[in-house]
């Protein structure tokens, strides 16, 4: 009996998290662009994706500045975090506390302070603020990542690789970096979804008709939607899906799929 | 020690290429169009761009207020901006707007006299009319079985969250000024209040405020009746939606004239007034005004299409009598009584 | 090697200055401040921006956004809660496959995610029509409060129920047994023992919706119908239409603040700083 009500209950909560998903999956086949009735089965919004300009240049944006925020972000958080690991008690606690602002200042303050910058430097809104914009709230979470992989790593294997001749670079890469590299792949995926994910900051930071997804489904669902959204939707589900299952596959533990 | 130098600059030089990259088309000349949604016709674009060989980069906007802040704030560099009367006014005042040179628009010469030299810009020297139209209600004739030929009826509990009102500023305030029997451009603080109280007292009745999901909505049968501009109308008639019908009610409305301005932002004037004058072109002006539903000041554009469509000339939406437009009034700039508008639209949106 | 090692942060240290401190400090700087924005000349100290917030209707506005919250949060609680327990309880060739599709929607965009929604509840939508079809009469959830609050459930909920899952699966089972064995029943070991264990996820989880949903306004916008202004809106305008950079600047700093002392609030409740990543506050 307690069985049955764990496992009805789970699926009610997986119908209530799939079921908007659904619907828009059944629609993206509808020939009637209006979501009200069904006008037969078709396949066409599926070629008219590929076909949009404006679908397709904003995922290549999405991509190209999620792809290159997070590579720039690892790189420097990971360096960073080695470094403030290092800092003295009171150096440590001011750097990590200005670090976490971006993480837990709601994304609508950051978006608007960062945007006030740029304005204030003349800078024109476009392709570089949206990157800058990107790794700024991406490096904080690398450096959450990485943190407590330092402070389990044990402290005197570098000690001991240096007695043993090793150069302060060589000890860096080979023994820090490999003790540390599940929380830089962690950094380094969780910065990725949250790039590929953003609105508010991007909003805010964006111009020149540099565009993402996120903003791009905001003015289509004020404007009237494309019915292409629907497919995309469909394809993204299709490709999160199998990435997963391909994720699933390769760890061992299931505790490290948790961002 | 090598490696990791080599492996870090590498890294370096994909990144500032990748992120160069995108800047490079330096080449090609850009124009930045900033204009409503839904206000321009794609396949125009196209036949810009292949003409002459500049490219085009389409922003939009959706109320003049979003892209007076967008432009104010700096930071973008549009060349042809697409605003409203009242907005010229003040775009103008604030040294906003490079003068035209009309010697590069000969296209102007097909615009009818009755748009030009308006008293937002007298002299005529900064904007090239674009469209034009009215503030009106829209209406599901299948929903609503009365006649409709008043504003009243936008307050008429029977309708009860059927009711679709502009997410726009001065278009919903001066429904309430007219309904009052007021002036749309009203700065008296009694008089707005009073337009402020009756806004309020509609409040329950409304679904919402939108701008461009009004048309849809329309179309799905989510709403019976709604607020809307004369070319949305249009737009639905196409569509194919005839039981969708659009009026001015007998109290007047707001005529309005949209525009094309370069901004002083722009860095490309004489590609952006080439823009401007390709608009113009008799048979661009009939493509645009066929798609977006809008009516043409290009006179023109204008005949031909009721030409091709006869049961056009009748309709409020597209061609409105002169007794109606008698009745309609251009919304002029507020200056420093804004922050009463604004004021008062915030007390309205917040519950 | 350590004092060379720290040389490694140092450039990051400029960024953050420039990037992190800077806006916030500009922010700041234009909500004491009033005049035109385009004339730094013009700027003269001011704190109209703040006292404005003070008029009733913000104060309904900051009301209201914390309220939809709270009570988001609540349900994401109530219903996370379970969901990471029996998915905790489950056996462990299963475990990460449900926690996998668990996972799914978040991965998708979450505007995507709004949107679906919309598409469901608007007054043709899906829900309808369903109904109509059953022959119940139609709710007119959209736009509306309980339209906005079901969107912030839908998107918040998997961010309470990861961690409070990791909190569970943290939870040593010999503690369990040895419950079990000194006498105690399932309803017992869950309050006394595997509830206060599981204390930091729920406050981790409560953070992670909290958060997010007061300082919305793509929620709000997309299924309030511009009727359900929240703080996130009202600061949205000011940027956008409104043209008030100082209110719109007074009102992120308030919003900022509030948040900064749920925060510490809720860091009293928690005392195990596990993460070792977690900062004073």
């Amino acid at each position: 009996m307690v069985k049955f009500l764990k496992r009805f209950y789970l699926s009610l909560i997986f119908v209530f998290l799939y079921a908007p998903i659904l619907v828009l999956i059944v629609y993206s086949f509808n020939e009637s662009k209006s979501r009200g009735h069904w006008g037969g089965f078709t396949l066409k919004w599926y070629g008219e994706l590929f076909r949009d300009r404006d679908i397709i240049k904003a995922l290549y944006y999405t991509f190209l500045v999620a792809l290159l925020s997070s590579i720039i972000s690892t790189v420097i958080g990971t360096f960073s975090a080695i470094g403030i690991h290092n800092f003295g008690i009171f150096g440590k606690n001011i750097a990590l506390n200005i670090n976490y602002l971006p993480v837990l200042n709601p994304d609508i303050v950051t978006g608007v302070a960062l945007m006030t910058l740029f304005i204030s430097m003349n800078m024109r809104l476009g392709f570089l603020t949206m990157l800058i914009s990107h790794t700024v709230f991406n490096i904080p979470y690398v450096i959450l990542s990485v943190l407590p992989k330092l402070k389990q790593m044990n402290k005197h294997m570098t000690e001991a690789a240096l007695d043993l001749g090793a150069t302060p670079s060589y000890a860096l890469r080979k023994v820090i970096i490999p003790e540390i590299m599940p929380g830089v792949i962690t950094g380094a995926l969780i910065a990725f979804t949250l790039s590929i994910d953003d609105f508010v900051i991007s909003f805010f930071n964006t111009g020149s008709g540099v565009t993402n997804l996120s903003i791009l489904v905001y003015s289509m669902a004020k404007r009237g939607v494309k019915p292409s959204i629907n497919a995309l939707t469909t394809l993204m589900l299709l490709t999160v899906v199998i990435l997963l299952l391909l994720i699933n596959r390769r760890t061992t533990k299931g505790d490290e799929l948790i961002p | 020690m090598k490696k990791s130098i080599v492996l870090f600059l590498s890294c370096l030089l994909i990144v500032t290429s990748l992120t160069v990259l995108p800047g490079c088309q330096q080449g090609k000349v850009v124009l930045n169009v900033y204009n409503w949604g839904q206000y321009i016709n794609p396949d125009l674009l196209t036949k810009f761009e292949k003409e002459t060989g500049i490219k085009i980069n389409l922003e939009l906007f959706e109320t003049n207020e979003h892209m007076l802040a967008k432009l104010e704030a700096g930071g973008s560099p549009y060349d042809v901006v697409f605003p409203s009367d009242y907005v010229i006014e003040e775009m103008i005042k604030k040294d906003m707007l490079y003068k035209i040179d009309f010697n590069n628009i000969p296209n102007f010469k097909y615009v009818g006299d009755r748009f030009k030299n308006l008293n937002y810009d007298p002299t005529n020297e900064y904007s090239v009319p674009y469209f034009w139209g009215t503030l009106g209600i829209l209406y599901n004739s299948e929903m609503v079985d009365e006649e409709v030929d008043s504003w009243d009826i936008l307050w008429d509990e029977k309708y009860a969250g059927q009711i679709l009102m502009l997410d726009s500023m001065r278009d919903t305030i001066g429904v309430a000024l007219k309904k009052l029997g007021y002036s749309v451009n009203e700065t008296d603080p009694a008089k707005l209040e009073e337009a402020k109280n009756l806004l309020i007292k509609q409040r329950p009745l409304v679904n919402g405020y939108y701008v461009d999901e009004i048309t849809d909505m329309m179309i799905n049968g989510d709403a019976a009746i709604a607020l809307n501009w004369s070319g949305a109308a249009m737009d639905i008639y196409w569509e194919g939606a005839e039981h969708i019908k659009y009026v001015v009610p007998k109290e007047g409305a707001n005529l309005w004239f949209d525009c094309m301005v370069i901004p002083k932002t722009s860095q490309h004037k004489a590609e952006a007034e080439r823009f401007i004058n390709f608009m113009l072109d008799p048979e661009n002006a009939y493509l645009n005004s066929e798609y977006v539903g809008y009516a043409s000041p290009v006179t023109t554009v204008f005949e031909r299409l009721m030409q091709e469509n006869p049961e056009v000339a009748e309709m409020d939406a597209y061609n409105p009598s002169e007794e109606i437009l008698d009745k309609c009034e251009v919304f002029i700039d507020l200056g420093d009584k804004r922050p009463l508008y604004n004021q008062i639209w915030t007390e309205i949106k917040v519950d | 090697m350590k004092n060379k090692v720290k040389y490694l942060a140092y450039p990051y240290m400029v960024w953050m200055a420039i990037f992190i401190v800077i806006p916030l400090l500009l922010v700041l700087f234009y909500s004491l401040t009033a005049g035109n924005i385009n004339d730094p000349s013009s700027l003269s100290f001011s704190v109209n921006s703040y006292t404005r917030v003070f008029d009733v209707m913000y104060l309904k506005v900051i009301w209201k956004s914390f309220k939809l919250a709270i009570i988001s949060t609540v349900f994401c609680l109530v219903l996370g809660y379970p969901v990471a327990l029996i998915i905790s309880t489950v056996k462990a060739k299963y475990k990460s496959i449900l926690l996998m599709f668990f996972l799914v929607p978040i991965w998708m965009n979450f505007l995507l995610r709004t949107y679906a929604w919309m598409a469901i509840l608007s007054p043709n939508g899906f829900l309808n029509r369903v109904l109509t079809l059953l022959g119940l009469p139609t709710l007119s959830i959209m736009p509306g409060q309980t339209a906005v609050v079901l969107g912030m459930i839908y998107n918040f909920l998997p961010f309470m129920v990861l961690p409070i899952y990791t909190s569970l699966s943290k939870i040593d089972r010999n503690v369990l047994e040895a419950a079990m064995d000194l006498g105690a029943n399932n309803l017992i070991t869950f309050l006394k023992v595997i509830l206060p264990l599981t204390v930091p996820g729920i406050v981790s989880g409560i953070t992670m919706v909290f958060m997010p949903a007061v300082s919305t306004f793509v929620i709000s916008q997309l299924l309030g119908g511009g009727k359900e202004l929240l703080i996130g809106n009202l600061i949205e305008q000011q940027f956008t239409v409104q043209r008030d950079w100082h209110f719109g600047s007074a009102l992120s700093i308030i919003l900022m603040v509030m948040i900064l002392i749920s925060m510490a609030v809720m860091s009293k409740v928690d005392t195990d700083n596990g993460d070792g990543g977690a900062p004073i506050w």
